[in-house]
C-alpha cells in the first residue's frame, strides 16, 4: 500500500486491478471513443480553418456598396392610387456618397482591421487580335493586399501597382499570350482607355478568377471608369470573421451605406460550415454518451459483484461517503486513463492521416493542428464524464444495506 | 472492577418488520441482555428464532423498533447513521460464517483495513499492528497471500485478526466455525478463547454446535424472539 494514497484511492485501484478484464475492455472502449473525438475535432478544425482561409483570403469580410437605385412613382395627389407599371432602373456605376468620411469613421472601429476603398469596373483587355473581358479592380495596394492576399499568389513578376501597372491572372496571360513586362491595352465599358504594363501574374487556383480579375492602382481604376475621386465599394476585414454579419449590420446602421458580410454573400458555404460543425458536435456528443454508459454499466456490474465486500467494509466502519468516493473514483480513473490512451491514439492517427492522405496536387489535405487545449479538454472532459457516469452505481453502492449485502 | 464493566446492554428491545401494515410481524419481543467485559458467551437457538436479527441489532447494522441498546455505555437510539458507523468501527468487530475477506487485498492488508478506513492514510504503526495480529492467529508467514489463496480455516483466522484490529470491546461471531472442518473449527475456537483470556475482549458467538456452546462462560438461548435460560446445558 502506498502511504501517500488515501483509503479511497487504494481501494478503487485494487478493485480495478482485480477486475482486470472488465477494466481492460472498458478502458479500450473509452480510448477508442476519445480517439474518435480527438481525431474528428482536430481534422474538422483543420479542414474548416483551411476552407475559411481560402474563402477569406480572396474576398473581403464585409463590402460596403452604394445603395440600389430604385424608381418611385410620382403621384398626383395623396390617397390616389395609380396602377402604374414600375420598371427597375439599371444600376449604373456609382460612387459611394462621401466615402472619405465613411472610411475615416470605419478606421476608428476596433473590430475592423482593414478599410480599403476600391473601384470595380468591367473592361476589355486587348492585345493584337485577341480581346478578353475583365473585371478591373482599382485598389490601394497597401491596405487591399491585407484583405485579398494577392502577393501570396504571384507566380511571376511583382505585386506592384504603380499608376501604369496591371496585375493579371495566369489564364488571362495564357489566352493573350503575354508575360511580365508586356503592354496591354485596356478600355473600359464607359469609354476610358489606357495602355498598361503587366507587373505581375497571379494564380488563385480558380480559372474564373484567373481569367477575370485584374488589379490596377486606385487612381488608374478611377480614371478608366470615369469616376474620378469616387469609389464603388469599401472593403473591410474584421477581427472575428464569424461576427462579420453582426458588424455589417452595425456598419450599415451607422453609415447608411449598404454593407454585405461574407456570411451573407457566401450563405451556402457558411451553411455547409455550420452543418459540418453541428454534425461534428452531434457525433462527439453521442460518442461521449456511449462512453459514459459503458463506464456506468461496468460499474453497475462491479457494485453487484462486490456487494459482499461493500457490506463488510460498511460493517467495519466505512462511511457511505467513503464507499461513494471509491466508486466515483473508479469511474474517474477509467475515464482519465482511457482518455490518455485515446488522446495518444487520436494524435497518432491524425499524424498518419496527415502524412499519407494528400490532395490531388500533393498538397496537405488540411493543416495539422494539434492544440494542447484539445487534448487537455478531452482528458478533463473524459475524467468528469467518468465520475458522472459512476454517480448512479456509486450511489447504489453507498446505499447498500450492510445486512442485506452480507446475507446476500 | 474493570472485568465487570458492562460492554453491552439491551433494554426491552423489540424488532418488528412491515410496521403499520396488515402483515406486521414482530420477531423479537422485549429482549433484555447484559454482557460484561471479558465474557465469552454463546448465543443459541433454533433457525428462525431471531438470532440473526438480534445480532444485527447488537452490531448496529439495524435499528430496533423499540427499546434501547447501550454499547460501552453509549445509548445508540439517538445516534445518526454516521455516528453509528463510527461507533461500530471502534467498538465492535465482526466474524461471519463465511470469512468475507476482501479478495482484492492480501491477508495483511485485510487486517489493516479497519484502521485504514478510520485513518484514511496507511502508516507503519498500522502495518506493525496488523502483522502482530496475524502473528497472534499464527499466520505471520501468510501475510502477503491474497485472501483467495488461503484455506477456509486460515481465512477465518485472518477475519478474526481483522475483527481485533480496532481493539473492539465486543466481537460478534456469527457461526465462525460453521463452515470449517472439525480440526480447523477447533483451532479457530481455541484462538478466540485465547484472545478472550489474553485481551479481555468480550465475545458473543452464535452457534449451532452444543459442544462449543458448553465450552463458553454462559449460554443465551433465543426461542421465538425471547431470551430464555436453557433448561439443560
Amino acid at each position: 500500500m502506498n502511504r501517500w494514497a488515501p483509503f479511497e484511492w487504494i481501494t478503487a485501484l485494487r478493485f480495478l486491478r482485480e477486475g482486470r478484464m472488465q477494466t481492460l475492455f472498458i478502458t479500450a472502449g473509452v480510448s477508442i471513443g476519445v480517439a474518435v473525438i480527438v481525431f474528428m475535432s482536430a481534422m474538422l478544425a483543420g479542414l474548416q480553418a483551411n476552407f475559411i482561409k481560402r474563402v477569406l483570403t480572396s474576398q473581403p469580410h464585409i463590402q460596403l456598396i452604394p445603395p440600389d437605385e430604385v424608381a418611385r412613382p410620382l403621384r398626383n395627389a395623396p390617397g390616389v392610387i395609380e396602377a402604374a407599371l414600375m420598371q427597375r432602373p439599371t444600376q449604373r456605376l456609382r460612387s459611394i456618397d462621401q466615402w472619405q468620411k465613411v472610411r475615416t469613421q470605419l478606421t476608428q472601429w476596433s473590430d475592423i482591421t482593414n478599410v480599403s476603398p476600391t473601384v470595380t469596373a468591367s473592361a476589355l483587355a486587348v492585345r493584337g487580335d485577341a480581346s478578353r473581358s475583365i473585371s478591373l479592380i482599382g485598389v490601394d495596394p497597401e491596405v487591399y493586399f491585407n484583405i485579398v492576399r494577392v502577393p501570396d499568389y504571384i507566380i511571376a513578376g511583382k505585386p506592384r501597382v504603380a499608376s501604369d501597372d496591371i496585375i493579371i491572372g495566369r489564364d488571362l496571360a495564357l489566352d493573350l499570350g503575354v508575360s511580365v513586362g508586356d503592354k496591354l491595352n485596356v478600355s473600359s465599358a464607359i469609354g476610358g482607355a489606357r495602355v498598361l504594363t503587366i507587373s505581375g501574374i497571379f494564380d488563385f487556383g480558380n480559372k474564373g478568377a484567373n481569367m477575370r480579375s485584374t488589379y490596377v492602382a486606385l487612381r488608374t481604376g478611377q480614371a478608366l471608369s470615369k469616376l474620378v475621386g469616387g469609389v464603388t465599394s469599401i472593403d473591410l476585414t474584421v477581427r472575428d470573421v464569424y461576427a462579420a454579419e453582426k458588424i455589417a449590420r452595425a456598419v450599415q446602421a451607422s453609415t447608411g451605406v449598404q454593407a454585405d458580410s461574407w456570411i451573407k454573400t457566401n450563405a451556402q458555404f457558411f451553411t455547409a460550415v455550420n452543418a459540418q460543425q453541428s454534425s461534428n458536435s452531434m457525433i462527439r456528443l453521442f460518442v461521449g454518451l456511449s462512453v459514459a454508459f459503458g463506464i456506468a454499466s461496468v460499474l453497475i456490474v462491479s457494485v453487484i459483484q462486490r456487494s459482499k465486500d461493500i457490506g463488510i467494509l460498511r460493517a467495519m466502519g466505512t462511511s457511505q461517503g467513503q464507499i461513494l468516493r471509491v466508486f466515483l473514483l473508479q469511474g474517474g480513473l477509467l475515464g482519465f486513463t482511457g482518455s490518455m490512451i485515446g488522446s495518444a491514439l487520436g494524435g497518432g492517427a491524425l499524424f498518419l492521416w496527415h502524412t499519407y492522405m494528400r490532395q490531388a496536387d500533393g498538397g496537405e489535405l488540411f493543416p495539422l493542428i494539434l492544440e494542447t487545449k484539445l487534448f487537455v479538454a478531452a482528458i478533463l472532459l473524459a475524467a468528469v464524464t467518468g465520475v458522472a457516469a459512476a454517480a448512479v452505481p456509486a450511489l447504489r453502492a453507498a446505499k447498500l444495506d450492510p445486512v442485506v449485502a452480507i446475507r446476500g | 472492577m474493570a472485568e465487570q464493566s458492562i460492554v453491552l446492554q439491551l433494554e426491552g428491545v423489540t424488532k418488528a418488520y412491515n410496521v403499520d401494515t396488515p402483515v406486521e410481524v414482530e420477531v423479537l419481543h422485549g429482549i433484555d441482555l447484559v454482557l460484561r467485559r471479558g465474557e465469552f458467551v454463546a448465543l443459541i437457538g433454533p433457525s428462525g428464532s431471531g438470532k440473526s436479527t438480534l445480532l444485527n441489532l447488537i452490531g448496529l447494522l439495524d435499528r430496533p423498533t423499540s427499546g434501547r441498546i447501550f454499547i460501552e455505555g453509549h445509548e445508540t437510539s439517538t445516534l445518526d447513521d454516521a455516528d453509528l458507523t463510527r461507533l461500530r468501527g471502534h467498538s465492535i468487530g465482526f466474524v461471519f460464517q463465511y470469512h468475507y475477506l476482501i479478495s482484492a487485498f492480501t491477508a495483511l492488508e485485510n487486517v489493516m483495513m479497519p484502521m485504514l478506513v478510520e485513518k484514511t492514510f496507511p502508516d507503519d504503526a498500522m502495518k506493525a499492528r496488523a502483522a502482530l495480529l496475524l502473528d497472534q492467529v499464527g499466520l505471520s508467514q501468510w501475510k502477503d497471500n491474497l485472501a483467495t489463496n488461503m484455506s477456509g480455516g486460515q481465512q477465518q483466522r485472518v477475519a478474526i485478526a481483522r475483527a481485533l484490529a480496532m481493539q473492539p470491546a465486543l466481537i460478534l461471531a456469527d457461526e465462525p466455525t460453521g463452515n470449517l472442518d472439525t480440526k480447523s473449527a477447533d483451532t479457530v475456537f481455541e484462538m478466540m478463547r485465547r484472545i478472550n483470556v489474553e485481551n479481555g475482549t468480550t465475545f458473543l458467538i452464535v452457534t449451532h454446535n452444543m459442544d462449543l456452546a458448553r465450552q463458553c462462560d454462559r449460554i443465551v438461548e433465543v426461542v421465538d424472539g425471547r431470551v430464555t435460560t436453557p433448561a439443560e446445558i
